[in-house]
């Protein structure tokens, strides 16, 4: 039954799933009847004004919200179990490093959770530091940095260890246009070197036009999707593909998609 | 800083010169009996002499203030500076009034004494401090750690113990002291148990909010994780506790003193810093009450000195102890 | 009211300790006076011994409860010595300790309170009284004051000053330090925009005490009120006790003269009854002036 309903690249798969939170004010529909199919190595955004359920629908996939309707599985697995085979890196919108630790050790974390070894650690930590550019900042405390650097540091964590899945929430969001510019274009560097499947949370339209393989547009109450968009840009992409027809007209859909889910307000 | 228009000692001598006079204002209201012996120091020439050196050594003090930026050397000078015009006029108002040492006697008296009693002092800090207050402050700031920790994992135990703890911490509990003596008799054991009695609350409710000074942020990180409680406890939540633990091992050095102290008036040893203050008093030995009181002083400021340092190690990435 | 019920859960399992601990800690007493007696006594016999004795180790909160009651409302009400029978109130009842432990405190808590409150405005506003004083202030809170307070006592009481002031300068002292520096904290807790704001209207540094910096300390200052209340009663009844004559501190250091175990309980509950209504008044004041202000949490 699974196998027939999945396609066969399938990494996370969504069939009518809803969340609704129960309020003193009465139950808040943040996500209804979303269906969707996200194959490996994709690059998918999820944009939407707030209230739309896309943080919450990214909780989901990471196990940290249940959903009360459908079904939603993950490598094949429920979130809990591919949670517990350590499926997924996450990145909050803030870099969350913990400032007693500094910057490798932050990195390490959650290899100590999952018990690597010593040697292990310190490889896998040099590793990932020079993939996000931080090379010889590993003795620095998180406090010490910019929140640019902050922030790659905290994607460096989510690389450590070998999930084939990394979810990002707002990653760049609390950053300044110009920091944020120079971070999406490394995303798209390690997301070629990695060949990870990746799902973003933004609300900047440019943004997820430039980082994406399929966006998917939200709108709120409930938080359902409205729209999703293959994307035909190449994988390859430099800055200056921000001004090409393809990218305006892409930017454009995604544009009418986030005004339509307003009309019916 | 603007320049003001007064002249820049204007407003320090009257600071000082107010609070004289408010001084002077309330002992006179409180004791009618002290209104006479106060017009008779007022209009005393000596009194004169004082208020000259107390107004000089503050304008000193206001001349190095006003010279911008004030350097750490500058403060601390103008600190000690303040604290010596202090013992000096001590010193000079009891040699001119010619105060009776059972009443109040000279710092140098003190010194003096406390150099030849160094022996005594020694037995009493070792009595008072390292027997009583010390192993009362380990055991009941880990005791209280420990249950924190334990009822950390129930909701209901935290919202039934927070208030609890909260209402116990402001009690007057060094009251206590009489009882403990009984139960646990004469020698240090009964002094470090009302310490660990005292020391308790306070440290239980800073332990108690610590643990829940976790941001939802870290601990969904940890969810994604997959870690385990023990995994959550020891990375994330006892490291975020630390600002507040140590904020309870602050508190409870100066209570831990005073609990030990206090509880020597209840029965002691014929040795201790209670002990040795009580005694003295019923003999008028002034002297040596001011030197075992400058002993508690510096015991006091060393131990607080003493935890303050392992908390700035400890907690250096806080943002508290990163200004600094 | 959410924690109502585990509140009381804690509590009802304190006192279920409590009895527990006053049966195991006293049986050994009656145990002895059984075997002096030469009788067997059984599990019974010891339990409502062990709960009923003249001068248990541990008296049963009930006990301290009947004490209490009897040295308040019997004493006052029905024995010669009290109110209603001489027309003053009896010098053993706690009522009467009580009142001259909490005027002490009051007293000096009122000036220690004022005159903190007065060198904070001084600190904030003059730099020299600042790096004079302040460091004192805060390095005078790591010293354990309240030991001293006995032989301050007895000096004054040697050049002549006795009765409630020497009492209540120990209590305003201990009071004035803690209320020196979170008032220090509290006026200084305007930020640098709020400041810059008033400076763009050249506003006196008087009116932005008034209008700035006073409204803006107001939680550090009840906060440090509720520290500085709790600090005077307890530097009031450790200076009593080297004084005869009345307060809860004299009843305590009497009671444990005598043996007088439930006696010392019951002044103990009547020290924290004290305790808890003063910082539970000042608290209700807090909230009614911050809810007024609208600073409310």
């Amino acid at each position: 039954m699974k196998d027939t309903m999945n396609t066969p690249s399938a990494v996370i798969e969504a069939r009518g799933v809803g969340l609704t939170f129960e309020t003193a004010d009465g139950p808040v529909h943040a996500l209804k009847d979303v269906n969707l199919s996200i194959g490996k190595g994709d690059f998918v955004s999820f944009i939407g004004p707030s209230g739309c359920g896309k943080t919450t629908l990214l909780r989901a996939i990471a196990a940290l919200e249940h959903p009360t309707e459908g079904t939603l599985t993950v490598n094949g697995m429920t979130p809990d179990e591919a949670r517990r085979a350590r499926a997924y890196g996450y990145v909050f919108q803030a870099a969350g490093l913990y400032p007693w630790r500094t910057i490798a050790g932050n990195v390490k974390l959650p290899l100590e959770i999952m018990g690597y070894s010593r040697a292990e650690q310190q490889a896998r930590v040099e590793k990932v530091l020079s993939l996000v550019e931080l090379d010889g900042f590993g003795r620095k405390f998180p406090w010490q940095l910019s929140g640019g650097m902050q922030q790659r540091a905290s994607i460096a964590r989510a690389l450590a260890f070998d999930a084939d899945i990394l979810l990002m929430d707002e990653p760049f969001g609390a950053l300044d246009e110009i920091v944020r510019d120079r971070l999406n274009e490394e995303l798209l560097k390690l997301w070629a070197a990695t060949g990870k499947t990746i799902g973003f949370v933004t609300h900047s339209i440019p943004e997820a036009v430039y980082l994406s393989t399929r966006i998917v547009v939200m709108s709120p109450r409930p938080g359902r999707i409205t729209d999703v968009i293959d994307s035909p840009l190449p994988r390859e992409r430099p800055l200056e593909i921000r001004d090409t027809p393809e990218f305006i007209a892409i930017a454009h859909r995604v544009r009418e998609g986030l005004r339509a889910g307003h009309l019916d307000d | 800083m603007s320049a003001a228009p007064r002249p820049h000692w204007a407003r320090p001598v009257g600071v000082g010169l107010a609070a004289l006079a408010a001084l002077a204002a309330v002992a006179a209201l409180v004791s009618p009996g002290m209104r006479g012996t106060l017009a008779a120091i007022l209009t005393d020439p000596r009194s004169a002499a004082l208020a000259a050196i107390w107004v000089g050594i503050w304008l000193a003090n206001a001349w190095l203030a006003a010279r911008p930026p004030p350097s750490a050397l500058v403060r601390a000078l103008v600190t000690l500076l303040f604290g010596a015009t202090l013992l000096l006029l001590w010193e000079l108002a009891v040699r001119l009034y010619s105060v009776p040492a059972v009443l109040l006697p000279a710092p140098s008296a003190i010194a003096a004494r406390f150099a030849a009693s160094l022996d005594i002092l020694w037995i009493d800090f070792v009595q008072t401090i390292l027997k009583g207050a010390l192993s009362g402050y380990l055991i009941g700031c880990s005791a209280a750690f420990l249950i924190a920790v334990l009822i950390d994992r129930s909701p209901f135990l935290q919202r039934g113990l927070l208030p609890v703890g909260n209402f116990i911490a402001a009690l007057p509990i060094v009251g206590i002291a009489p009882i403990l003596v009984m139960w646990f008799g004469f020698d240090w054991q009964s002094k470090a148990a009302v310490v660990v009695v005292m020391v308790f609350f306070p440290m239980l409710v800073n332990s108690v909010e610590g643990l829940k000074a976790t941001e939802p942020m870290q601990r969904d990180l940890m969810a994604t994780y997959s870690a385990g409680y023990w995994q959550t406890l020891v990375k994330l939540r006892i490291p975020a506790a630390m600002p507040f633990v140590f904020n309870g091992l602050k508190i409870a050095t100066t209570l831990a003193l005073i609990g030990a102290i206090v509880a020597e008036f209840f029965g002691s040893p014929t040795r201790g810093m209670g002990f040795r203050i009580s005694t003295e008093v019923g003999r008028l030995g002034l002297d040596m009450v001011w030197a075992e009181i400058a002993v508690a002083a510096l015991a006091g400021s060393a131990f607080y000195g003493l935890v303050a340092f392992i908390e700035k190690r400890v907690t250096f990435w806080h943002p508290s102890q990163r200004g600094r | 009211m959410r924690n109502a019920i585990p509140v009381l859960g804690v509590v009802a399992a304190i006192m279920v300790v409590w009895y527990l601990a006053a049966v195991w800690m006293n049986a050994q007493w009656t145990r002895d006076q059984a075997a002096r007696a030469g009788i067997e006594v059984s599990f019974a016999d010891i339990v409502a011994d062990t709960l009923a004795q003249d001068r248990p180790r541990l008296p049963a909160p009930h006990q301290v409860l009947l004490e209490l009651h009897a040295l308040t409302w019997t004493e006052e009400v029905h024995s010669r010595r009290g109110i209603v029978q001489s027309g003053s109130l009896s010098n053993r009842s706690l009522v009467h300790h009580g009142l001259v432990t909490l005027s002490a405190t009051f007293l000096g808590f009122a000036f220690g309170a004022g005159f903190g409150i007065l060198l904070a405005i001084g600190i904030v506003h003059d730099r020299a009284t600042d790096m004079s004083v302040m460091p004192w202030a805060i390095a005078s809170q790591t010293i354990p004051i309240v030991a001293i307070a006995p032989m301050i006592i007895v000096v004054l009481n040697s050049i002549g000053i006795s009765g409630l002031v020497p009492k209540a300068i120990i209590a305003a002292y201990l009071s004035f330090f803690p209320v020196v520096v979170g008032m220090v904290k509290g006026l200084r807790s305007p930020d640098a925009m709020q400041m810059d704001l008033l400076r763009t209207y050249s506003a006196s540094s008087f009116q932005a005490l008034w209008k700035l910096r006073m409204p803006a300390s107001m939680p550090y200052l009840f906060a440090s009120l509720k520290v500085g209340i709790a600090a005077s009663l307890v530097g009031t009844i450790v200076a009593e006790l080297p004084l005869g004559g009345a307060g809860l501190g004299t009843r305590l250091l009497a009671g444990s003269y005598y043996g007088q175990t439930i006696q010392i309980w019951a002044t103990l509950l009547v020290a924290a009854i004290l305790a808890a209504t003063m910082v539970g008044v000042i608290g209700a004041v807090q909230r009614m002036t911050l809810t007024r202000m609208g600073m409310a949490q």
